[in-house]
Formats: structure tokens, sequence, C-alpha cells
């Protein structure tokens, strides 16, 4: 039936039963390639409920090596991967979760240079980024390729996720036009961050790539989620297109990548992370 | 009533009885029949109930033998 | 004092002004009661250990199942088979040897619910079954322990907090179990597997700012999500004087019968 195997029934028996996902709608996840740009507090819940879930191919993009200040909310590693490469601790965790999963590891930074042919080989983006430049950078290059990219960031308490489809709905641009000025936003190493915030943006991010690639319910296209742990806040506020918008506008002005330095305005250290809109 | 599929779920139980009779009727087109045989006893009840639940008619549930019933439905919508 | 290794594993914590070092220390000095390792006690485990909670009991009596894998994702395929509080234990410690796992492999039931309570501050429900739920509410109430209450269904979530002494208690917001019959059965209803990640990790949230006194506790305030819709929706709760648990004249002094709406046992781990 729909080619699973008696295992795969029995393991996505919960998802089969429903009625807006089915046989049908889980053996559309199972052809589906995601990648998770960021191994890291946003990237640990989406890769994980993403591999549960039974997503075919995985993509992962990080350059970094796990830290002792990690464990603190990245969920992907163990004390024992101190050291060593995001990228293959997470491989070991997901393969442990789901054997029947793919990974492609992308063990790079993400640049100007080479951000279009990251994201060329899939159906959905999920930003898990740590800094502002890099997720305008996957923002423009996303809309320019016309890739759905599911948005997420965090700082302190805080955190946000929206889901851009080109086309139909605000980019991250429209939402916030260009970075921060250096200072109006902590500087990166004094901001903290509590690791169950990371937990419930990220888990909205896997909710609106599920959404987004099975075509159910109503994703976060033209609404901006926003979160304040602390005082138990969840709010979703519509937002529409702006048509001066440099990247998604009527006209234009970033009509290819440019530079990461260029994008390298605000803060040149991982940690940065939301603002409220 | 001729089925148009025949789904023998004999040593199944609760829930895959289920799991496997809605993945069959996803595969078969609407106004089909599905015959599903069952020897589980709480599926005779679960599986008709979830199958209405999902808006599909049932059109018969009856004992063909020692402990298995059969289980009659057409794929609605 | 924090050891080297520590001050690095919670310098994000450290960094906020809200926990710090005092509130770091308060976390490696709670005890917080987990109520299920399923979909909901995963995230919910891994958050708080990763925070520092210095010790986490678990209670479950399942062992892991193939059709757990699809959300819990405290487990693996190697765990299939093993008790889901050893399979937890295991990816707790790895994660961080700060917390101290107590594994309590039994359900909860009017016999240790209240010498379960006795030894932790604060209890997080991850239970999956009416019958278990009003058994955790009436128990936590009567012992005076913090209860952070979390359920889901399909594509939908509900999150909140009972304090005892403030604020309404689960049986204020549903005064008795649904006739059986009334909800689903648990093999009919299916659910996201990302769904109960939302909910854990909420409740997650809500037991680190019990635990730190700080921010503003989602006590009289039932959160409710919608993950088709994604939606949130914060609805104002209230104590209800004639509450048969916490009201003014409580019918319920003690732990009672709970066999109702679903046979505890026949249901999946949330």
């Amino acid at each position: 039936m729909f080619g699973f195997s008696e295992e795969e029934i029995r393991r996505y028996s919960r998802h089969i039963i429903l009625p807006e996902v089915g046989g049908r709608g889980q053996k559309k996840l199972r052809e589906s390639r995601v990648l998770v740009v960021g191994a890291g507090g946003l990237g640990s819940p989406v890769a994980m409920y993403l591999a549960a879930a039974g997503i075919g191919t995985l993509g992962l993009v990080d350059m970094d090596r796990v830290e002792l200040s990690n464990l603190q909310r990245q969920l992907l590693h163990t004390t024992a991967d101190a050291g060593e490469l995001k990228v293959e601790s997470a491989r070991r965790r997901l393969a442990a979760l789901n054997s029947q999963l793919r990974l492609e590891l992308h063990p790079v930074r993400l640049g100007a240079d080479n951000v279009a042919s990251l994201i060329s080989g899939y159906d959905v983006v999920v930003d898990g980024v740590d800094n502002f430049p890099a997720r305008y950078l996957l923002n423009d290059a996303c809309v320019l390729a016309g890739k759905p990219l599911v948005e997420g960031g965090l700082l302190r308490f805080h955190g946000m996720a929206m889901t851009i489809v080109p086309g139909s709905g605000p980019c991250y641009r429209c939402v916030f036009p260009e970075p921060p000025p250096p200072g109006a936003v902590p500087s990166c190493s004094e901001a903290g961050v509590i690791g169950a915030a990371a937990g419930i943006i990220g888990t909205v991010q896997a909710t609106e790539a599920i959404k987004v690639l099975l075509g159910i319910g109503r994703p976060l296209v033209g609404r901006v989620l926003t979160v304040d742990v602390l005082e138990g806040t969840y709010r979703t506020v519509e937002w529409g297109k702006n048509p001066r918008c440099p990247v998604c506008g009527e006209h234009p002005t970033i009509t290819s990548l440019r530079e990461l330095a260029e994008y390298d305005l605000a803060c040149d250290l991982p940690g940065a992370g939301t603002r409220a809109p | 009533m001729k089925a148009d599929r025949e789904l023998d779920l004999k040593g199944e139980i609760c829930p895959y009885t289920f799991v496997k009779s809605k993945l069959a009727l996803e595969e078969i087109a609407v106004g089909e029949v599905l015959r599903v045989v069952v020897d589980y006893p709480p599926a005779v009840e679960n599986v008709p109930r979830s199958m209405e639940n999902e808006g599909n008619e049932v059109l018969s549930v009856q004992p063909i033998g020692p402990s298995q019933w059969e289980i009659m439905v057409r794929k609605v919508g | 004092m924090f050891t080297e290794e520590q001050i690095r594993r919670y310098s994000r914590h450290i960094l906020l002004p809200e926990v710090g070092g005092a509130g770091q220390r308060r976390l490696l000095a709670a005890r917080v009661l987990l109520l299920g390792a399923g979909g909901l006690g995963s995230p919910t485990a891994y958050y708080l250990a990763a925070a520092g909670v210095g010790t986490l009991g678990i209670c479950d009596p399942d062992v892991v199942d193939l059709s757990n894998l699809q959300r819990q994702i405290l487990h693996a395929e190697a765990d299939l088979g093993r008790p889901k509080v050893d399979s937890a234990a295991e990816k707790l410690r790895a994660l961080n040897p700060d917390v101290r796992v107590v594994c309590h492999r039994t359900g909860i039931d009017r016999g240790n619910a209240l010498d379960l309570l006795a030894d932790y501050d604060l209890v997080v429900d991850g239970t999956d079954n009416f019958a278990t739920r009003y058994l955790v509410a009436d128990a936590c109430h009567l012992a005076g322990k913090p209860l952070v209450h979390g359920s889901i269904f399909r594509f939908e979530g509900q999150v909140t907090v009972f304090l005892p002494g403030e604020g309404p208690c689960y049986r204020c917001l549903y005064p008795e179990p649904p006739p059986a019959g009334l909800v689903p059965s648990c093999q009919e209803a299916g659910v996201l597997g990302v769904l109960p990640g939302i909910i854990g990790t909420v409740q997650a949230a809500e037991a680190i700012k019990l635990l730190l006194g700080i921010g503003r506790p989602l006590v009289g305030r039932l959160l409710t999500y919608d993950a088709l819709e994604m939606d949130f929706h914060t609805l104002a709760v209230h104590r209800d004087p004639a509450c048969s648990l916490c009201g003014d004249t409580p019918s319920i002094t003690a732990l009672g019968e709970y066999g109702f709406s679903c046979e505890v046992g026949a249901c999946p781990t949330a």
C-alpha cells in the first residue's frame, strides 16, 4: 500500500490515521527534500522532528564544531561530541532516530558564492542560522530562487517565525527591510537565550515545513508569529508584502546575491537573533 | 456484493487494523467497495466506527466464521 | 561554586539577567517529576536536562514501540522494546552529566501517586489519558505541588499551569471526565508528530519559569494551539468556588477511583 513496508506502516501509523496526512501525505513526506541551515538551537528540533516524521532527505548546513555552551539548548549533540563537527554529531543522532532518512551534510560556511547551489536541490529551506548577515543572505537567495523558506529567530526569551513563499506573501525584508544598525541589538556576546525558546520556535518551523510540503492548513505566510516565553504570550500579526521591498517589491534593487561582506553590517559574531516586528 | 478490493487483516490488531484499512481506502476510487476481514474482536467495532468518522459508508459487518468478521465499506467523497 | 565546565555549559543562561548565576544554581538544585517519557515528555525532559535541572524523575511504565518514533525524540531505533525510562535516562545523561535522572518504571496510580510526588518540587504532566490526568491533578492539588499541564489531540494542543492556592485547578476547567465514547479512542485519533514537540517545549519553558520564579507563568491562563492554522490563543480561566477539588467546600479530599474513558495501558503514550 503506497509502497510502504510493514515497518513504515507501524512507524507512521499516527500520521496515516490523520485525514489531513494519510498514506498519500506520508508518501509525499518520504519523497520530500528539506534543507536545514544551521545545526544549532533551532536546527536541532527542526532536524529531529523532520527525521522522526519521515522526511525522505534532509540536508544540513553547518561548519561549526560542538561547544559545551551549545549543549544548554542544542539537543542534536551530546557532551561526548564536544569539539566535533556539528554535522557529524547530527548525523549520528538523526541516523539513530531514523535509519531510512537520507542525510546530506554540508560542512560549509553559507556565502553568496554557495547559497544558490546549496538550496537548489531542496523543496523547502528552514533557517536556523544565528546571525543577521546569513539570515538576509538566505532570504534574498530563496526569494530570487522562488524557494519556500521557513524563517525563525531568537533572542533571550523572545522568538519569531514566519514562512516565506515567494510570490504569495512578504519576505523577511518586507518585515525587516534592513539589518539593525550596530548597537540596536545587544551585541552577540552579551545576549543569552533560554533553551526552551529555541525549542518552541524550532518545532514551529518543523510544523510549517511539513504544512508547506503537504499543502495542508494555513502556514505563516503573510503572518509573523512572535513569542515571549517570559510573559507566556504567543501572537500572530498579519503582515503584507512591502511594494517597496528591495528584493521582492515592485522595483527590486537586489537582483543578484552580493558578497556576504555586504550583509555583514550588524554583527560579525554568531549569536544575534531576532527583533519583534 | 462484490468488493473492488479485499484486505485480509487476520492476525492484525488495533490500531493497525484501521491504519491498513485507511491506506486501502485512500487507494481505491470514490464509490468503490472495500472488503476487510478481521479476527481481532475489538476491531469489529473500532474499524467500522473509524471508517464512518472519516465519512465512508459502512455497508455491513458480519461474522463469516469462528472469530472472523467481514466489514464491507464504500468509499465516499 | 560552578566548575569551569559548568560556566561554559550554562553561559547562555548566566548571561540572562533573569537567570544569572543565582538562577542557574536554583535550577541545579531543583527536582522535577515528568509523568510520561513519550511525545510530550521527550522534549520536556530534553530541554529541562539541557537547562541543568538537577534532578529529573521520569515515570513511565511502557517500553519503546516503533509507532512511538514518529514523535518521541528521546528514543531511537536501537531502543525498541526497551523501557522508556532507561532509554530516556541514557539520552539525558549523555546530554548533561550534571542531571541526576531518577527512573520510575511504573504507571502513576492512587496507591503510589503521593509517594512519587513527595520528592519533587514540581510536576510536568505528559500522560495521555483522562483517567491519569484527573488522578495527577487531584494528587498535585492535595500535595500542594505546582503542575504544568499539557495535552494534545491530532493537530491541537493546550498548556496551562496549576498552582495550588493560586488560580484554578484542572477540575475547575473540566469538572468531570467526558463520558466514555465521546472522545475518540486512542487508536482512532492520530497525531501530527511535531505537535507534542511544541506543547512539550512550552511545558518545559513554563517549568523553568516556575523554578526560577520569573516572568508570568500560565496560571489562570489556558494556552491553546492549532498547528494547522498556526494559531495560539490564551483564555483566562478562573478558580471555581464550587470546584469539587479546590473549591470552598471540596468533596474530594483523598484520591479516588479513576477507571473511565480509556483503558489505561491500552493507550499509546502521548
